[in-house]
This record gives C-alpha cells, structure tokens and sequence, in this order.
C-alpha cells in the first residue's frame, strides 16, 4: 500500500505563522477525526458524536473549523508552537516544513517492535517573509486569508477522493488505527513532526518530536 | 438498477439522503447566521446526531427544507439548492451563492451503504462546514447587520445561476458514490460583487429599513413571494417556547448508532444490533410560516432629551424649598421652561448637577432613561432669568445651600452644561461638612455682581454727561479760582 503524500504551501508573515498552522492541522484532523467508538458485545460499536467549534484568526482574515476537543487543540498547538518557536531561532530566512503523517501501526513478534506504517502525509511548506508597513501588513492579512481558503478547498478535494482509509478495527486492534488517548474525540493515529530548511535550502535539523504516545519498543 | 439493492439497503440509503440533506440545509444556513457556531462533542452516543456530528437542528430551517423537499428526495435532474442572497436596508438584492445538492447516475454497486457510504456522507459534512467558511459570502454574512441581511432560499428541481452575475466559480465541496447515483455537493459562488442597481425590488416585501423588523414576526410573512428568501438571523428560542415547529424534533427518526466491526463483506442489515428505528413523521404541527421571533425588538433609541421630558412644574421654590432639593432637583433636570421666580432661578443655579459630585444626584437621572440625562442641552433660558445678568438675590440663609452647592458648579447658559463639572475643593480648605467653609464661600461670590460704574451702558452714558457739563464746571471753577489757590497754599 503506498502512503498518500501531499505537500501544501504557504507564505506568511511571521505572526501569521501559527494561526496559519493551526487552521490547516486542525482543517485536516476535522475530516480525520471520529467519534469515540463504544463497543458492544456481538462485536458492534457504536460512534460518539463530534462537534465542531469555529475559530476566528487575529492576524489573517480568515475563520476555520476545527473539532470540538480542548485536548486535541492543546496538543497541535504546542506542536505549532515549537515549530513556530524553531523557525524563529533558526535565523532570518524562515523556511520550514510540518508534517502531519498518519499511520497504522502493525504488531511484530518480539523482540521486534511495532511498525508504523504511515498511510497519508500531509506536508505544510512555510515560508515566513518580513513585511515594512502596516499598510502591506494589512494586505497580508487579506491575501494569506485567500491563501487558506485556496488549501482547505485542496485539503477538502484530497480527502473526498476518498482514497484508501484504514478499516475499522476490531477492539483489540483499535489501538493501531486510532488514537483513543482523547476523551471526546478519536483522531487516527498521527504524529506531527517539523524540519527547519536554511538558506541554502538544506535541512539543518532535521527535528523529530513524537507528540503522541508511542508503543514503546519493548 | 434497484435490483441489486436490498429492500432494507435501499431504505437506509434513502434516509441518509433525506437526512444528509436536511443536515447540509442546516450546515449552510447556519454558516451564514452571522455567528461562530460551536457544539459540544460527546462521547456517548445520543441516537439524533445524524453522521456522528453535532450539527444543530433549527426547527424554522427543517421546516423550509422539508417543505422544499415535499416528500421527495434528491435525484438525478432534481437537485436541492440552498440559494444564499444579501438584501440591502434600501431593499436591493443580490445572489451570493447558490449550494447544489446532485445526484448524478454514475452508481457504485459495491459500496456497502450502511457502513461506506454513511461515514462518507459524514466526512461530506464535515468538508462542507470547513468550506461555508471558505467563500466570501462567509465574510459578508459576519458582518451582517444594520445595512445589510442574508437571506437563504431553498427549491428543488433545476440549478438556476443566473442570478450570480458574470464570472462566478463554483467550488466542489465532495462526491459520495452510492448504489443509486453518486451525490456531488458544490457551490456556485458570485465573483462580481459590483452592486447590481438595476435589479427590480421585490413586490410585496416590506422596506427593510432597519434591522428592528427582522426580529419581530413579519406582518406578511405567510405571503412572501416565493423568490423572497428567509432571513439567516434566527436566534433559538426559548426552551418554554414551544412554537409550531416544537413538534419538529421528536420526528426525526434515530439515525444508525450502531456499526459492525464485522468484515465488510457480510451483509451488516442482518446484524440484530443495527438500531434504526423509524418512526412516524409527525404531520400534525405544520403551521404557516411564522418566524419565531428572536431578540426582542431593538428598541428605538431613547432620544430622551429634557425638552421631550414632561414637563413638571418646579418646587414652588419657597425657602425650604433648597432642603427639599431631592425633588427639586429631579424637576429642575425635567424643566424646560424657565423659571420665572428669581428664587426658583437660584435653585437653578445651585442645582447643577455634575459629574463626579460628592452626593451623586440620583434624583435627577431617575426620571429620564439616559444617564448623564442632565448635561442634555436644555433650552437657554432666556436672559431676564440668566444669574449672571440679574443677579439673583443674596441667599436667604446659609444652611440650606449645604446639602445642594457641593453638587454645583456654576450655572449659565446652556453652553456651559457641555463641561463636566468637577467638584470644587480650595486649597487649604477643611472638608466642607461645615457651613460657609473656604469652598462655599468661593460659589457663593464667585460671580458678583458688575460694579454699577463699570457697566459699559453706564459708564458711556456718564461720559457723555461728563462731557457735556465740563463747559459749565469749567465756568464754576474760574469763578472760585481764588478759593482753589488759597487751598492750594494753605497745602504748601
């Protein structure tokens, strides 16, 4: 089975850089995000209910929606923050990517760990650029607004290909398809990870944070 | 085409549909109320939470939607449409975007409806909750409001675009393939947001001239003209406010809560724990079309002015009239007409109220709805009674201006009410519970009188008469000039 990859751009000033983060993680995790599953006996489940909560952006013009779970949104915001945080110590180019991979993980006979086989990618591609004068600032606003708009209708094109999706799992298995870490909401399993590009275009650091709770290995 | 389909499959799937469309109504209209919307996730299952989202159910929206729909569903050539329009104050209108539920014939035999295509129609929604945020209409119907409303629509039958102007782009919100048809949802958007003047008003609609009508029940509502679309403001009502669309709810048949983990290829319909439950539509509460009304009516404004103030007459401003001055005051502040008395033109010009005062004069605000209602400009007295030209007599006794000259300042014309009045505290005073302390006595004299010599009409006309007499007292004096110099020796 090949992972689905898509690769997401956007340039921004550098205030703009986590509201922009959060409404398109949050844009994709909406569509990848189910109910808390109950399960029944004779093998049937039943699926909670998921709301939805709209979050206005103080820095772009722009509203998005994203699943109504405080936990889910403080774990993608403190990933955003650290991405937001590397990119500005990196220096002046700002040039970075976050990735947001889902994937299945696979049980392997002791002493080998589990796999984690990942099934779609989401790459956000940032270019953060200075701006002189309030006047572009607020033309920025604006433009990055029409910018979002444009990837959530990429993001929501993608997802309604309807493309491979793992199977729902039995109990057992369900702790490989999804997180159920979560009170409220059960997000498949993800992870976020960030890498920060120089100026020369080459990946200095390439960073990898685990924001969610692996199996460990062994 | 149906034959593949099993009875129980084909019911489901026409329930989806049904429910996935009055789902995407409520979607849409409530995208365009003006507000963030926000609900709750659960996670224990409540069997209405169609597709597993908490999408709020607005008894008015079912209604129109269902009432479009008139039993059938949405199939190939009969598309729902949800028609998004904005109508200006003046009564102009104009077509934002028009969202388009399809079905066309490309079927998928072998998606398996209860499990597949449920959980896609889910993961349509939730596409379409990201993309109502997404077109411009999102932004115009945040700002809705005193200029302008929007207003939603819904027919069935053929998409009708014409009304988006030139240019306008249509956006793919998703497909779901079913047994029957695959089920497109996208929206035609207008691009050209140039007004269009030349569109003809609507017939019979009432001018929208503010936003108050809105929030009332619509006189005519029940005639609406048909192309005439329903405002996108409703607020919920009350939970005691049953409403003709109370009934609305309890009909709505408990959506599939159950799912198989059982390997897809078994048929999942014969699996005893798959709840769907249908239940009879409940007919009966399906009155006219009546708005329920949502806010209150924004009152008119409270252009309480003292001239609009009854006018009551004053406290018969006899000398204990000051002590009373708690009611004095409240009719002063109502007064337009001057006071003829010149007593009485003493209580006006102790009674000012001022801000930031000791003894807050809340005698004087109750009566009138505005705060600050007495620095609203009163009408200038006219001069015979204005302090500063006529003085006002010196005050009868000290003691009763006590309780009412901390509140003052000076009086005047109506101009000077435009300053706040801060209290006045000398320098080196004592706190001015006592009588005739340094700050008393300041108001009291601070505006004295003119000297009589220094009053220009006065001392013009002396100076003409000292003109006109010098020649006879310069006569006088040469007659006594021998006195003049034996006095001025007499000084030497």
């Amino acid at each position: 089975m090949n992972c689905r990859s898509e690769v997401l751009e956007v340039t921004v000033e550098a205030r703009q850089v986590e509201e922009a983060m959060l409404a398109l993680l949050h844009t994709i995790l909406l569509h990848r995000s189910t109910g808390k599953f109950h399960y029944k006996k004779e093998g049937t489940y039943s699926i909670g209910t998921v709301g939805t909560l709209d979050i206005d952006c103080d820095f772009i013009d722009f509203t998005f929606v994203r699943v109504s779970s405080e936990e889910l949104d403080r774990v993608i915001r403190k990933a955003v923050s650290e991405f937001k945080d590397a990119l500005n110590n990196s220096g002046s180019d700002g040039m970075g990517q976050i990735s947001l991979e889902f994937y299945q993980k696979k049980k392997s006979r002791w002493p080998f760990s589990d796999e984690c086989i990942p099934w779609e990618v989401w790459s956000i591609k940032v270019n953060v650029v200075n701006l002189a004068n309030e006047q572009e600032r607020q033309i920025c606003r604006e433009k990055v607004g029409e910018k979002l708009g444009e990837k959530v209708i990429n993001v929501v094109e993608v997802i309604n290909r309807h493309e491979y999706l793992p199977k729902m799992p039995t109990q057992s298995e369900v702790d490989n398809v999804f997180d159920t870490s979560l009170k409220d909401v059960q997000p498949y399993l993800y992870k976020i990870t960030y890498q920060i590009t120089d100026s020369l275009g080459t990946s200095v650091s390439t960073t990898m944070r685990r924001l969610i709770k692996d199996t460990l290995a062994l | 085409m149906d034959s593949d389909l099993s009875p129980q499959d084909k019911k489901d799937l026409d329930k989806f549909i049904k429910f996935f469309a009055l789902k995407t109504v409520q979607v849409i209209v409530q995208a365009r109320l003006g507000e963030k919307i926000c609900t709750r996730s659960s996670s224990s299952p409540t069997g209405s939470d169609w597709f597993n989202l908490a999408i709020k159910d607005i008894p008015e929206v079912t209604h129109e939607a269902k009432k479009a729909l008139a039993g059938q569903l949405p199939g190939i050539g009969r598309s729902m449409c949800v028609e998004i329009s904005l109508k200006t104050s003046e009564g102009d209108s104009m077509e934002l975007e028009t969202w388009c539920l399809e079905m066309n014939e490309k079927c998928d035999k072998d998606i398996k409806v209860s499990y597949t295509v449920y959980n896609r129609l889910s993961v349509l929604l939730k596409s379409l909750l990201a993309i109502t945020r997404v077109t411009p209409a999102y932004k115009l119907s945040r700002k809705q409001g005193h200029d302008y409303v929007i207003l939603y629509r819904i027919y069935f039958g053929e998409v009708q675009l014409s009304g988006l102007g030139e240019g306008f782009q249509t956006v793919r919100v998703g497909v779901v393939g079913t047994p029957v048809g695959t089920v497109t949802l996208s929206c035609a958007y207008r691009t050209n947001l140039a007004f269009m003047s030349n569109r003809q008003f609507e017939r019979s609609a009432p001018i929208m001239g503010i936003i108050v009508d809105h929030f009332v029940d619509p006189p005519c509502s029940s005639q609406r003209p048909a192309n005439m679309g329903q405002p996108c403001n409703y607020r919920a009502p009350d939970e005691e406010d049953g409403g003709p669309f109370a009934g609305v709810q309890d009909s709505q048949e408990v959506c599939t809560t159950s799912f198989s983990t059982s390997p897809p290829s078994q048929s999942i319909h014969h699996n005893s724990a798959h709840v769907l439950l249908p239940q009879a539509l409940h007919a009966g509460k399906e009155g006219g079309v009546v708005l329920v009304p949502a806010h209150p009516p924004h009152g008119t404004d409270a252009h309480l002015t003292v001239e609009h103030a009854p006018n009551t007459p004053g406290s018969s401003g006899d000398d204990d009239g000051l002590s009373q001055s708690g009611e004095g005051r409240r009719d002063e502040g109502r007064r337009s007409v001057s006071p003829s008395d010149p007593v009485e033109s003493l209580n006006a010009f102790t009674r000012k109220v001022g801000a930031f005062v000791n003894k807050p004069s809340t005698q004087v605000t109750a009566s009138l709805d505005l705060p600050f209602a007495a620095f609203a400009p009163r009408g200038l007295d006219s001069e015979e009674n204005d302090p500063m030209v006529q003085p006002p007599d010196s005050p009868p006794c000290p003691s009763p201006l006590q309780a009412s000259l901390h509140s003052q300042g000076s009086e005047g014309s109506g101009q000077q009410d435009d300053f706040v009045m801060v209290d006045f505290r000398p320098a080196f005073s004592k706190d001015d519970l006592l009588p005739m302390d340094l700050g008393t006595f300041y108001r009291e004299f601070q505006n004295p009188p003119q000297l009589a010599s220094l009053s220009l009409h006065i001392s013009s006309q002396s100076m003409a008469d000292d003109l006109d007499s010098l020649p006879e007292k310069l006569a006088v004096y040469e007659k006594n000039i021998d006195e003049f110099d034996a006095f001025v020796d007499m000084l030497q």
